[in-house]
Parts: structure tokens; sequence; C-alpha cells
């Protein structure tokens, strides 16, 4: 797995595997992922709803929840085997180095407390701030993310901002302690068409000013197109292709990004019908074997019933697709 | 399409829609919980037991002519001074313990039966009809609900006690007090009962199929019903069971107060109630073995229900 | 916030308005109140002289001012079955059972507060497991058996604890109070024991459940995302949600704590309001009754008062919807 950068990468993920265990059995919701993230960059994770990108996020910033756990791999940071680190010590990384931010803002806020507690109390506890200074730097917080009047609104309460605003206080909260990278888990998903826009815009532009990476997820292939330095796709838990976002949104290669791509209607360019792909990504019980995209595919051939692929190296990107093995270049067909 | 196939279909969902529900998640952690087993046979050895009282009693302690004042205060028979004939010792009147809780617990459970099945129908039916007709009728339901559940149960019974004491003639109290309790615990209860139904009605209510159904011109309400019903036979179910150890506790306080059944038909309050007399003088049988099987019937109930709750709670699974 | 509370006020006069109508009309039409107050040799002509004193002859809503013009004088008759002015009664009765009331709620809140939040914050260990099974058989646990039990316990077999009875009272004004002496204080303990020990386990199970439900938020979460520590998601967090809706939900509880002191009084043959409701109903004296149902409707109703008061100033959602202005964009 080369990239173009020569700096070392922030966060490299090594054959992760996370598992439920059930009484019916263990299910494997995350099998054999690697992906690495370089300083300041932006990973844009995509796939259904299931495929595993959200537990991937979770695992990596030490939240995922019990009985999931990861059964196999390791993870690390800047070098550093971040997995297996006991709760006091992932706690301190959680915010001052690794943030997160989730889908639905209004969930997101304790709706008891004031935004000033809350940005103070998380300011305090990763720096060595006085509460005047806490807040000082909190109101300039607010400012960069763009809340008008943020001296007076700093003391209102979290019902009191609408949908946008309330993402932009928790943006802010996850960049309290200037964290080297971000999880963002599905950040625009709850929020109106109109102002996913502005806050993916405004989202790009803060991690470039603080040097911050940010692990993009979500289903959202637009958001994907606009902010994404390097594309993951994910498929029942599977990365299906992984590579830079021109390569990946304009030149598919893995027959399911190729018809998650060809879905996407755009203006201004002619199709007759969109691609749709048959069926459905199987369950997490269901898996079949060989190549877990095979039943919806309309390439495969009988290797992909019975091999699981790997990783194969396609031009700069890797793909996890037979079709690519010995080096056969297939183009995608135009859609 | 008339009413018989209406019921037949909703019959056959409820069923349909218990059988999924006993399936193996419920099952499995039944199982699972040695302690919630032990509940639930101890529950039925109870039921079984206590409504078989006229048979398998060892004595008739209910038939007067059976009962000498000689045998009174006898101690258990394990101690001196004790009989076999009387395992558990007697009353102040001679009765054998034993014979007095297996009728005692058959009163009290007749009566909490009672209670909660009128407490269903009031609360199924009202919830119903809250749910479905909306409006102002559902508003003043729900007030009505609120107020009465922030009355403490003890409170309303005994109002109600009272209020049938002062409109009925003294000769008539014995007969009717079995009725007034009854009507007491359904009343403590039918709140629960009403809202989850009304929640769920509320719920389909709201459903595409059923604006469908009225423009073909079939009565929704009866659609409703067949959809509504099965959804929500496992939370009344779990209310029941818990609402069942609540009536069985009502009754005994009742019952212990002076209050509930009649003398002539005591239930294991009036046991109770009768013991604690001789509490204090040293005959503490006749408190002690009627107040281990209250505890243990409505603990079992109670464990019972909570995992039935447990089991069934979709967050929860 | 003032119009609020001017609003819930009117509230109240409303509802003492119906209990009082309710209570009124129990006090007139159930049973013959003049039966109840004659001997059974009066003459009918006698009865209809006392009819007409007792102005029974009056139109309802004549009689139903009456009754509201002595019941805010606070004069509710005279006992059937004693023959003492009702308002005497429960002077006598009331310190006795608002004292026990009292120390009930506040061991049923002392212990269950602290109980619930370490069971939902350690929902595992054995210690979790023994308080909930604890706490299951508590709520198996009619009152009165309870009570029973601890005399047989700690009185019968050893004998550490007065049985009965209040023990000896200090008075203080029209307020006889047990505080103030030893076997007083002593005569307490159980009965309030008994009398909070429901209350109790259900707080203690409500403030776990909800804890649990707090600790699986998306906010609790997002704290956890930030680093901050276990004690301030804990106890700075999720104690806060945790314990405002408990607090309504509680409030309500213990205002039936009064209700319930009907039980445990009998038990402890305790010398309060409890006793003498009972007594009233066994007996069909129905100015003891009414006057009981005022009572308890009025302290009902203004703990609902404070509960909501309180509701208004801890969840900043209710207070702020009001008026402040709304963000935009």
């Amino acid at each position: 797995m080369d990239s173009k950068n020569s700096k070392a990468p922030l966060l490299e993920v090594k054959n992760l595997r996370i598992e439920f265990p059930t009484r019916r059995g263990t299910l494997v919701a995350v099998d054999d992922i690697s992906l690495h993230i370089s300083p300041g960059e932006v990973l844009g994770v995509v796939g259904e709803s299931g495929a595993g990108k959200s537990l991937t996020g979770m695992s990596i910033i030490g939240l995922l929840e019990p009985p999931g756990r990861i059964a196999h791999g390791q993870i690390f940071l800047d070098g550093r085997r971040i997995d297996n680190l006991p709760y006091d010590t992932m706690r301190k990384i959680r915010g001052k180095e690794i943030g997160a931010i989730f889908q639905d803002p209004l969930t997101s806020l304790n709706p008891l407390f004031k935004v000033s507690d809350q940005l103070i109390e998380t300011i305090r506890t990763h720096l060595e701030l006085t509460e005047t200074q806490a807040r000082t730097r909190a109101i300039d917080l607010l400012k960069e993310v763009g809340i008008p009047s943020a001296e007076e609104r700093i003391d209102h309460y979290p019902h009191q901002f609408s949908g946008g605003m309330r993402q932009r206080v928790v943006i802010a909260l996850a960049l309290c302690a200037e964290p080297r990278l971000i999880i963002a888990d599905e950040p625009t998903t709850a929020l109106d068409v109109s102002i996913q826009a502005q806050i993916i815009e405004m989202l790009k532009r803060l991690c470039r000013d603080h040097q911050t990476a940010v692990m993009l997820i979500t289903h959202d292939m637009g958001v994907i197109a606009e902010t994404a330095d390097r594309v993951a796709v994910m498929y029942a838990g599977r990365i299906a292709e992984i590579g830079s976002a021109s390569d990946v949104v304009l030149h598919a290669n893995h027959p399911y990004t190729h018809g998650l791509m060809g879905s996407i209607p755009t203006v201004g360019h002619d199709v007759d019908k969109l691609v749709q792909i048959d069926g459905s990504m199987p369950r997490l019980t269901e898996i079949p074997p060989g190549c877990s995209f095979n039943l919806r595919c309309p390439k495969s051939f009988e290797r992909c019933d019975s091999q699981r692929p790997d990783l194969i190296p396609v031009q700069a990107s890797h793909v996890a697709c037979w079709l690519f093995d010995n080096d056969r270049q297939e183009v995608a067909a135009g859609a | 399409m008339g009413s018989g196939v209406g019921m037949n279909k909703i019959f056959s969902r409820t069923i349909e829609g218990s059988k999924r529900a006993l399936d193996s998640d419920i099952f499995f952690s039944f199982t699972r919980s040695p302690t919630v087993m032990a509940a639930a046979i101890v529950t039925i050895t109870f039921i079984a037991a206590s409504m078989m009282a006229p048979w398998i009693a060892p004595h008739q302690v209910f038939d007067v002519k059976t009962i000498d004042l000689m045998d009174a205060f006898t101690p258990p028979a394990w101690l001196p001074d004790g009989m076999a004939k009387f395992p558990l010792g007697t009353d102040d009147q001679g009765r054998d313990v034993l014979s007095t809780i297996l009728f005692g617990s058959r009163v009290s459970l007749l009566v909490a039966f009672a209670g909660i099945t009128l407490s269903m129908i009031i609360g199924v039916g009202l919830g119903l009809v809250s749910g479905y007709v909306g409006g102002r009728v559902d508003a003043f339901i729900m007030r009505i609900a609120d107020i009465q559940l922030a009355f403490p149960t003890i409170l309303i019974a005994l109002l109600i006690n009272g209020l049938a004491r002062g409109f009925l003639p003294r000769r008539l109290h014995d007969e009717v007090a079995i009725y007034v309790l009854i009507l007491a615990i359904a009343l403590a209860r039918w709140v629960q009962f009403a809202r989850t139904v009304r929640s769920s009605t509320m719920v389909e209510k709201n459903k595409e199929y059923v604006k469908a159904a009225r423009v073909i011109g079939r009565h929704p309400a009866a659609i409703m019903f067949q959809h509504v019903l099965p959804n929500v036979t496992g939370p009344v179910l779990v209310i029941a069971t818990i609402s069942l150890a609540l009536a069985v506790i009502i009754e005994a306080s009742l019952s212990f107060l002076g209050v509930g059944v009649p003398a002539t038909q005591p239930s294991l309050g009036t046991l109770i109630r009768i013991g604690n007399n001789y509490l204090l003088s040293g005959e503490w049988w006749m408190t002690i073995f009627p107040s281990s099987a209250l505890i243990t019937l409505v603990l079992s109930i109670n464990l019972l229900g909570d995992w039935l709750r447990d089991a069934l709670n979709p967050k929860l699974r | 916030m003032i119009a609020f509370f001017i609003r819930r006020c009117i509230q109240v006069v409303i509802v003492m308005l119906t209990v009082g109508l309710i209570a009124f009309s129990l006090f007139t039409y159930v049973g013959d109140p003049v039966s109840n107050m004659v001997g059974v040799d009066t003459t009918t002509e006698e009865r209809l002289a006392i009819y007409e004193k007792l102005g029974l002859n009056d139109p309802f809503y004549v009689q139903y001012w009456h009754y509201l013009g002595r019941v805010v004088r606070g004069q509710f008759g005279t006992s059937f079955r004693l023959g003492v002015s009702v308002t005497e009664l429960f002077r006598e009765r009331l310190p006795a059972t608002l004292e026990l009331s009292a120390v009930a709620a506040l061991f049923a809140l002392l212990f269950g507060i602290p109980l619930g939040v370490y069971t939902g914050l350690h929902r595992e260990g054995w210690a979790s497991r023994l308080i909930l099974t604890l706490s299951l058989i508590g709520i198996s646990l009619p009152t009165f058996l309870i009570g029973i039990l601890m005399i047989f316990l700690f009185g019968v077999i050893l004998g550490w604890l007065p049985s009965f009875g209040r023990g000896d009272v200090v008075q203080l004004g029209f307020w006889s109070t047990g505080f103030l002496t030893i076997s007083g204080l002593k005569s307490l303990i159980m009965p309030s024991v008994t009398l909070g020990m429901f209350q109790m386990t259900l707080i203690l199970r409500l403030v776990r459940s909800e804890m649990l439900e707090v600790l699986r938020t998306d906010y609790i979460k997002f704290a956890r995302a930030r680093g901050l520590s276990n004690r301030a998601v804990n106890f700075s967090h999720a104690l806060k949600n945790t314990l405002v809706p408990v607090i309504t939900i509680t409030g309500l509880q213990l205002g039936g704590i009064i209700a319930f002191a009907i039980i445990t009084e009998t038990v402890f043959q305790w010398p309060g309001m409890g006793l003498l409701f009972v007594q009233a109903v066994s007996f069909v004296d129905i100015p003891v009754m009414s006057a009981y149902l005022m009572l308890v409707a009025f302290f009902f109703v203004l703990i609902n008062l404070i509960v909501d008061m309180l509701y208004y100033l801890v969840d900043p959602r209710l207070r702020l919807e009001r008026g402040a202005a709304g963000g935009h964009g």
C-alpha cells in the first residue's frame, strides 16, 4: 500500500476485524480491513448502511460498544499502537488527538447544559487554562465555525440553536483541543440539504487551517466527491476499492463502485437510465462465500463464487476484485 | 365479511404473534435463568394448589362442623405440644394453618385475577376508544387517567369501600364486599393498560392501510383492531403479570385493614390480620406462615413479570 | 415564569373546588347523616327538625356554598363516631402523620437515589445484582407485612425497638413532636422505614433505569469522544440528566406517602390521620372521610405545584421556550 505522500501516515489500520458474539454464533461485522490516513488528509469512507463504516470509526476512537469487540488487527496513531490501550490512557487521546462528530446534532449536545459550559469543560479537560481563558478560546472557536453574536450565543442552550448551527457547535466542540484526526460519522445526513454544503465547506476549511485529518464516513457520494482526498468504498464489512478521490469517482474499477457512481444523477450529463444494482447488501449472517458482492455483480465468474479477493493494485488504487488479477485491466463501461 | 371472519383473523394473528414472541429468543432467555424458571414453577404450583384447595386441603377449615375450639393455638408439628395432624399449627379458632393458607390463597388469587381481568377489559377498551377516536374524548379519558394515577391505590380502594358501605344497608355489606374489592382493584390498574393500548392504536391509526381501507369502504376500526391487538399482546401481558402481583398486595392490604374480604371467606391478608393479634404473645406461626406464603407468591409473580418485560422489550434485545 | 405560576395556582383552585364538590356530595348524600347522629327512638318530627336545623333541606348549591364557607373557616363538621369536631381530631393527629411521612420520605430519597445511581453505573457487578434482587423483594412485600416482620424481629425477638405507638412526645404549641425524646425517635424508626421502603425501592429502580437510558444517549457518547473524565461524564452529565425527570415522578410518589401512611399507622398503632381514616371507613364516619379527602387532595395538589415549579426551574427547555429568541440558520 503506497501513497504519493512521503510523510508517514498519521493513522494506520491493519487487518482490523470486528466481531459480535451472539448466542447464534459470532457475527463478523468488519472483516480484515486495512487503511491509512496521512496528516491533514481527508479520507472518505463510503458505503451503504450496515457496511461497517461507523464501527470502524468507533473502534479507532476506542468507543466500540460491547458486545462488539476488536477480534484481530492493529490500529496505530503516529506509529503508536492504540487499539489495546486501557480505558484511561485512551481517554486522554480522545478529544486531544482524535476527535469525533456524530450524525444528529440535536442528540449530540446535552440539553441541560449551556453551550459555554460544554465548551469550557472540554477545553479545560485537555488544556491548562483558567476559566476566563477557556471562555475566550470558546468564543473564538464559535466565531471560527460561523456562529453569529458568539459572545451572547455562547450562553444559550442547545435547543435554542437551529440544526445547522448546532452542528457547527458540535464541530467547535470536537476541535476544542486541536486533535490531529477527526472521525466524522455522517455529519451532514441529519441536516437540510441547503445547509449540508455550508457545513461541509466549513469542515473542509477548518481542517485545512488546523491541519486536521478527517475520516469522513458517509453514504452520500456527492459529499465525498466534493471533499475527500482519498476514498475507501466499503461493502459488507470489507473494502471494495480504495484510492484517490478522482480515481475512484471518475474511473471506478470495482463493479460495486461503478454501480454506486453510476447511480448518481448529474446535472448536464445526459443519460438514458441511472445504473441500478440489483438486490441489496447481504445481512451479516448471510454473506456469501467468495467475494461478498458476487451475487449482485453483473460481471462475476466462477472464481468469484469461491475465492475471496484480496486488494489488488490497479494503477494508483487498490481493488478487491478478481477481474483485475494478473494485471488484467478492465475499462469501466461508460455510464 | 362478517365479524366472524374478522374475529378469526384477530385470533389467529394474535396466536401467531404470541408464537413468534415465544420463539427461540424468549424461551432461550427463559431456560437460561434458573431463578425465573423457579419463579414460574412456584407460581404455577401455588395457583394449582390453591385452586384445588377444597379437594386437597387436609382439613375443611371453613366448615364449622369440623373445627374444635379445643385445638386452638396448637404450635407447628415439630415443636413440643405440636400435633402431626396440624403440620403448621392452628389459629385462635382451632383451624389448621396449612389448610387456611390453601383456602386463603385461593380467595386472594381469585379476587386478584378477577380484578385484573376487569382492569384489562376496562383499560384495553378505553385505550382503544381513546386512541382511535382521539380529540376531546381522548383528552377527557387521559385527564381522568392522570388524576387517578396520582392517587394512591389504597386510598381509592378505601374510598370505594367507604362509598359502598355508605350506600348499602349494613346487612348487604358482607355479600357485596368481594365485588367492591374486585372493582377497587380493577379501577386501580386500568390506566396502565389503557395507556399502552392507546399509543399502539394511535400508531396504527396513522398507517397507510387504514386510509386505504377507508377508501375501499371497509370499516377501518375492524382492521385496526385486527392489527393493534396482536401488537399489544406482549406489553399487555407484562402489565397484567405485574398488576397481578400488585392486585394480590392490594387485596391483602385491604383485608388486613379489615375492609377487604368478609370474615367468612378469609384471604391471606385476613389471616395475617388475625395472626397479628397474637404475634406479641408468642403464637408466631399464625402470622409467619401466611406471611411467607404471601411473600413467596408475590415475589414469584414479580420475578416472572420482570423477566417477561425484559424479554419482550425490543430495545434491550 | 410568573404567568406559569399564576396559571398553576388557578388550576389548584379548580381542582380543590372539584374535590370539594365530591367531598361535599359524599358528606350530604351518602347514607343518612341524621340517622347516624341520633338514637333509634328519635321521633320523626325531631328528625325533621334536625334536618331543618342542619340546613339539609336547602337546595344543593346553597348547601355547597355553605359547605365551602365552613371549609374555608376550617370547620369540617363533627365526627359521627367520636362526636368531636373533625378539625380538633385533625389537629391532634396531623403532626404524627406529617413527622412520620417526612422521615419516611427522607429515608426513601437518601437511600433510593444513591443506590439507584450505583446500580446504574455498575450494571454488571455482584453488588448491583444483590441490590436489585433485594429491591425486587422490597417491591414484593406489602407494606403491612414489612411492618409486621420488623415488629417481629426488632420488637419481639430482639426487643430493641418499641412495637407500637409514638413514644413520648413533646408539645410545642399545637404541634406534638416525637423528635425531641429518645423514645420518640426510637418509635419513629420502624414505622418510617416501613413506610419509606416501598418508595425507596421504586425510586431506586426508577433512577437506575433512567441512568441506563441516559448512559446510552448520543450526548454521553459525544462527551466520551471529547475525552471527558469518567467522573465528569457520570456525575456531571449523566447524573444531572437522570435526576431531572426523576424529580417529577419522585415528587408525585412522595405525595402519596401521606396516604400510604394509612397502612403503616394501622400496623404500628401510630396515632395519626391514617388510622383515623381507616376507622372512619369501617364506621362510615362521613365527616371524617370527606375532610380527609379534602386534606389529601390539598397536599397532593400542593406537592404537584411545587414539583412543577421545580421542574420548570431545572429544565432549561421549558423555561426558555417561552419568549427567548430562537436560533436562525
